[in-house]
């Protein structure tokens, strides 16, 4: 964008250049967590309003990560926000879910065999984007819960004191989620056939 | 000692990603993994997709390719002017 890189040195903290220089990345790392154009948006712009009002940018190292260390918060706060407004209950979402297990507890759809070669699967672009298309798709709670643990790895102690949940519920929708994103990847990419019992 | 159910053992297998199960409980799994293939393939399914998991973020953030999302250029424009105004 700004031609004059080339001639000034690149002022590591001039606010004018962030927008140009991490705008993009951040947004990015905002649409891969909430899926939301306009919320994602909002939160980058956050996320430099924060950063320029701290007043704190002279003295930092690496400007990359300290706005993503900010724009981490902004995500989690918006996450809550949104809970608290619209919470829903794991019961609700219970019925959505397709049911795996007959009353005694045993598969009633099977999982299928899923082909030898699966772990070359990951370094194709298709598959990430039918594994986002899952993830997508899990409710709304249970994808909060699997993205902050399983990818950003908060700790199960941290994740109950953040969101105000019970460690039993907690796990009830990590576990939902972990098997709702199994299955529709099972649908979507893996298979194929399921043997339904 | 009675046979866990399919469903206890895959909410376990979900569980041992979070934290150490039991001796107990992990002695009922693994009984019960040795006589029950469809959720040996079950556990062998998620941890697959657990590391998987771990991934994603990297590949998603570094926009390798897969869905390279940007800002719009009103959403640039937008976000340098409320810095500049309050920049002052």
């Amino acid at each position: 964008m700004s031609e004059d890189q080339n001639d000034i040195p690149i002022q590591l903290t001039d606010p004018a250049a962030w927008v140009d220089r991490h705008g993009d990345l951040l947004f990015r790392y905002a649409m891969t967590r909430l899926s939301d154009r306009h919320v994602a948006e909002d939160l980058v712009q956050e996320t430099f309003m924060a950063a320029l009002k701290s007043g704190q940018f002279s003295g930092q190292a690496d400007e990359r990560t300290w706005f993503v260390g900010i724009l981490k918060h902004k995500i989690i706060d918006h996450y809550r926000r949104r809970d608290r407004e619209r919470p829903m209950s794991t019961i609700q979402q219970e019925k959505k879910q397709e049911d795996l297990f007959d009353e005694k507890g045993w598969w009633c759809v099977q999982p299928a065999k899923w082909p030898i070669d699966a772990s070359n699967t990951l370094e194709t672009a298709e598959f990430w984007e039918a594994f986002r298309h899952c993830l997508d798709g899990l409710p709304q709670r249970m994808r909060m819960v699997f993205l902050l643990r399983e990818m950003e790895e908060h700790s199960t102690e941290h994740l109950c004191e953040t969101l105000k949940i019970s460690a039993g519920n907690l796990g009830v929708l990590l576990y939902r989620a972990r098997v709702g994103l199994r299955r529709c990847l099972e649908i979507n990419w893996f298979c194929t056939e399921t043997e339904e019992v | 000692m009675k046979m866990m159910s399919c469903k206890e053992v895959s909410r376990l297998v979900s569980e041992s990603l979070d934290r150490k199960l039991s001796i107990w409980q992990r002695m009922q799994v693994m009984v019960h993994l040795m006589m029950c293939g469809m959720c040996a393939r079950f556990r062998k399914q998620t941890l697959f997709l657990h590391a998987a998991a771990k991934r994603y973020f990297g590949i998603m953030d570094e926009g390798a390719g897969v869905l390279n999302d940007q800002l719009t250029t009103e959403a640039h424009e937008r976000i340098k002017q409320s810095l500049k105004l309050n920049g002052q």
